[in-house]
């Protein structure tokens, strides 16, 4: 079943879309889901859509997104189309468990929700709404602030499917699981992809979440994720970005960290028309740590946000953000950091920086680090910079002989690196890494297929010189 | 040493505000309130021409349709503008020509106040506008100033004597439609200073302004207009108490600066209004909108400002460096103690090619008090090789307050350079014990490293400034930390 969903009336049309809902996709909820169901959609109602005098908003415009006309499917297409046929990951010797969401709902060839040997349940989160109610109940809608962000609301008012996974406690899971979600649609495209990742104690994963289009059809992705991160439990969580120029996608996920737990995020948006990461941190218990990095390069009109928000409710945690962009043509940033200590977390650790590189008078860098504290014994700090290559460091490599333009792409690619180099996987890293020094050369601009796609091997880019000299 | 801490602490937090007294002067008030009325009441009282009432008036309708800003990290509570007086003037039997001629409770007022009429003129050489409540009081040095061509008077004379000036200058860095609180100084303002530097002047003084509220129930809403002409230069300050009332009173000013090509504004400000008391009843809400424009190249303005009054503080001294290679300086340093709460910095709007700006701001915050820093830096697209230099650092005393920072950085153009950077920690133990270790009493040591640490901002300030902020620092703070 398909529904349209215009601009305009754009509420009007959610309402009687989700009366319709109620009786059809959501009668098998559980007491807990349609409840909640209802209260974030009654939020949804009351909310108003930001703009741009909206604080969190005031350089990201949503207006041309949300005034197309978009198409939200109720449920899975029924004509099943073999999702290798569009899109196969080709990192090299990237071995990683798949799980692949085709338009919002997932991909599957036998069970939705495979329970492993070792106790991993992974798969479609609509399964698992059916078969672990005790789950989802503990964790769903636990983490998202559905009562004061709309998309959030809309996003847990319809959440239909996405992916789940469940570590048990104790175990390490070596073996990447890699997240694909998959943008193919005929036509313009709504969705509220809906994920939940829990952690037990003492577990390790690593995991890709990687957001690809396969064609130009406009879409919008209100995508949220919630992790639950248990006690001494450590994931990294990378984040690969890259959509066509007309697509929309607003990424939030919300990160509930226990005590000694672990979190590393990687965010690396390659291309996107407008991105929006929304990442919320919370540090529940004592030396949790959060290391949150992301890398931004975009071009044309492009635009992303990165907001990231950190609450360190307990003692003796540590947090570390590090922002970095090159902007291209007349793409825009936004960096939105927002540090909260409460009273009680003394011996706080929180760093934030944020760093961009103007390439052209129309691009355009925002930045807004935020720091709200309430304890005295922290240490916090900020740092922002916007601004060109180093003169100074231009002139050394020119006077070793490099030509402008290799000078310049190896700072930039050095600016980048520092991202780069913490990516823990290797081969994500060299395939990064490879695609990064694309990008810096312009020759993923023009690459009008997706980029994760493109399948030529990974070729050594050089500097025109003999770096060795240097 | 614990016990040694909380008894500073207490002594600190149970430390009278000196300037709370109350000068029992005869008053001439308006009725309590505000309408279209009021405001007529007020332009007649003051005999202003037709296009200043209707600049009020405007001012007044736009307001009306205005809502007061909440995007502060503050804790307003409401403000009923009906309750308030929005002109009261100590009662003046005649024109005065000298100070002898000043009534001898307010001249004993100022005094008690440190800024003694007499002695100011005849010792430090600072031209004083005294401001009292709503009415300019007295200006010292005006004939000194007139030879070199300087206008130094108070707003309602420069309206009366200079109408084309005023009218020329009056709402073009803030229009009336700027804010909430603009709106509402636009359309109800008393008194205040005004300032004309000619071409190629340096005022040969520091000016000065000293406001006053001492009526119970008044807002005290004055406006300052400086201008500096090509090359012209002046060095301008600004103090100001208020009495101990449970109450909370408004002051809600506009402060408009313009320096034309080469010229320099230098705008000093110790902020001392009464902060309410240690549980935090009554003080005085600091909502001031201070803006200047560079409008000709090479001009400058610098702004330093020391915060240690208001129970509310919310106040951004602005540059807008239009000019090509002009200049911004701002220098703050703000204290909050009990329950305090500021939220103060700057905006740097880039537009000229190669502006400079600078942004230090140093915070403390003590008791249960809030304080945060924040600011704007843009660079327009025009704005080549604009740099800018932002350091905002925190510094907190105790664990029941809170210290914040929110920047804000817009950048449009590849070759502007912006840095922000910022650090919020408390005292180094490290440097206190290196006191303590070397003899320095407790107290001592903390005061010396609290005012190495507002040192930056402090040494900006004209020599008769400094010693009331250092010494203000100390009654706010020496000993509240460690």
């Amino acid at each position: 079943m398909k529904a349209f969903v215009e601009n305009g009336s754009f509420k009007k049309k959610m309402t009687s879309l989700f009366k319709d809902c109620e009786n059809t996709v959501f009668k098998n909820d559980t007491k807990y889901l349609s409840s909640l169901r209802y209260k974030s959609f009654q939020k949804f109602l009351e909310l108003d859509f930001p703009t741009l005098k909206t604080a969190d908003w005031r350089h990201t415009d949503l207006g041309p997104a949300l005034s197309k006309d978009y198409l939200q499917y109720l449920n899975k297409d029924t004509e099943e189309l073999d999702i290798n046929d569009i899109f196969t990951c080709d990192v090299h010797d990237f071995e990683t468990d798949q799980i692949s969401l085709l338009n919002g709902w997932h991909v599957h060839t036998d069970e939705p929700l495979k329970q492993f040997p070792n106790g991993i349940i992974a798969g479609s989160l609509a399964a698992a709404m059916g078969e672990h109610p005790e789950l989802i109940e503990l964790h769903f809608g636990k983490y998202a602030d559905y009562e004061k962000n709309i998309f959030h609301a809309l996003n847990t008012a319809f959440a239909m499917d996405g992916v789940f996974i469940y570590v048990p406690d104790d175990l390490v899971i070596e073996k990447p699981i890699q997240m694909i979600n998959i943008m193919h649609p005929s036509e313009n495209l709504m969705l509220h992809t809906r994920n939940l990742i829990i952690m037990g104690k003492n577990s390790r994963l690593n995991l890709v979440h990687c957001d690809d289009s396969t064609n130009h059809q406009a879409s919008f992705n209100n995508s949220l994720t919630e992790v639950f991160i248990d006690k001494g439990a450590r994931i990294d969580y990378y984040k690969l970005q890259n959509l066509n120029n007309d697509s929309t996608l607003l990424n939030s996920t919300y990160f509930h960290q226990e005590r000694d737990s672990r979190l590393m995020i990687n965010s690396i948006s390659l291309n996107g028309g407008l991105i929006r990461n929304y990442t919320h941190v919370i540090l529940n218990g004592l030396h949790a740590e959060a290391d949150i990095f992301g890398l931004y390069l975009m071009d044309k009109k492009q635009h992303v946000d990165n907001q990231v928000s950190v609450h360190h409710a307990s003692p003796d945690c540590r947090s570390n953000e590090m922002f970095k962009g090159v902007m291209d043509d007349e793409a825009s940033s936004v960096f939105n950091g927002h540090v909260l200590v409460d009273r009680d977390a003394q011996r706080t650790n929180a760093f934030q920086n944020n760093r961009n590189i103007l390439l052209t008078d129309k691009a355009k860098a925002n930045a807004q680090p935020f720091l709200e504290i309430y304890a005295d014994d922290v240490k916090c700090s900020h740092g922002a910079t916007v601004g060109q290559l180093d003169v100074e460091a231009l002139f050394y490599l020119r006077s070793r002989g490099l030509s402008e333009a290799s000078a310049r792409l190896l700072l930039m690619y050095a600016f980048a690196a520092e991202i780069i180099n913490k990516i823990g996987i290797d081969a994500l890293r060299n395939r990064i890494d490879d695609m990064v020094k694309k990008r810096l050369r312009g020759e993923l601009s023009i690459c009008d297929r997706c980029v994760l796609h493109c399948s030529q091997p990974e070729q050594e880019v050089t500097f025109d010189i003999d770096l060795s000299k240097i | 040493m614990v016990k040694d801490k909380n008894n500073i602490i207490d002594e600190v937090t149970q430390g009278e505000y000196k300037y709370g007294f109350v000068t029992d002067i005869e008053m001439e008030m308006a009725p309590k309130g505000l309408s279209e009325d009021i405001i007529r009441f007020i332009s007649a009282k003051k005999k202003e021409p037709e296009w200043l009432l209707d600049f009020r008036l405007k001012a007044y309708r736009h307001w009306l349709t205005m809502k007061q800003p909440g995007w502060a990290h503050l804790n307003i509570p409401p403000i009923d503008f009906q309750d308030i007086i929005y002109y009261a003037a100590p009662k003046k039997q005649q024109e005065l020509s000298s100070l002898d001629e000043v009534d001898p409770d307010l001249l004993e007022t100022f005094n008690k106040l440190g800024i003694s009429l007499e002695e100011q003129k005849r010792l430090s050489g600072v031209a004083v506008d005294a401001v009292m409540d709503s009415i300019s009081v007295k200006t010292t040095f005006q004939d000194t100033l007139e030879k070199h061509g300087i206008i130094f008077c108070s707003f309602s004379e420069a309206v009366q004597n200079h109408p084309e000036l005023v009218r020329k200058y009056i709402g073009s860095t803030v229009p009336y439609t700027d804010n909430y609180f603009a709106a509402l100084n636009s359309a109800v303002f008393s008194d205040g200073s005004f300032c004309y530097i000619p071409k190629g002047v340096r005022s040969p003084m520091e000016l000065s302004t000293y406001f006053r509220i001492n009526a119970a129930n008044t807002g005290q809403f004055e406006r300052t207009l400086i201008i500096a002409d090509e090359g012209g230069y002046v060095s301008y300050m600004e103090g100001c108490t208020a009495p101990m009332r449970d109450e909370n009173q408004l002051h809600a000013a506009v402060v408009e600066i313009v320096t034309m090509d080469d010229a320099e504004v230098k705008y000093s400000t110790v902020q001392n209004w009464y902060p309410g008391d240690k549980d935090g009843k009554g003080g005085i809400f600091n909502f001031v909108t201070k803006r200047g424009i560079c409008r000709g190249v090479n001009a400058k303005i610098s702004w330093t400002q020391v915060e240690t009054g208001s129970a509310i503080t919310w106040k951004y001294p602005s540059c807008i460096l239009l000019g090509d290679n002009s200049v911004g300086e701002f220098y703050s340093v703000a204290v909050t103690n009990n329950y305090q709460q500021a939220d103060t910095g700057s905006k740097m709007i880039h537009i000229g090619k190669n502006t400079k700006s600078t942004i230090i701001s140093k915070g403390i915050s003590a008791g249960h008090s809030n304080n945060s820093y924040r600011g704007l830096v843009k660079m327009t697209t025009r704005a080549e090789n604009a740099r800018n230099f932002s350091q905002c650092d925190s510094l907190l005393l105790g664990d029941k307050c809170g210290a914040h920072t929110f920047p804000y950085i817009e950048c449009e153009n590849k070759s502007a350079i912006v840095e922000h950077e910022a650090t919020t920690s408390k005292i180094s133990e490290d440097q206190l014990f290196y006191c303590l270790q070397r003899g320095i009493d407790m107290e001592s040591a903390i005061g010396l490293i609290v005012n190495g640490y507002a040192k930056e901002v402090l040494k900006q300030l004209p020599m008769e400034f400094a010693v009331e902020a250092q010494k203000l620092l100390s009654i706010s703070l020496e000993g509240s930390v460690g």
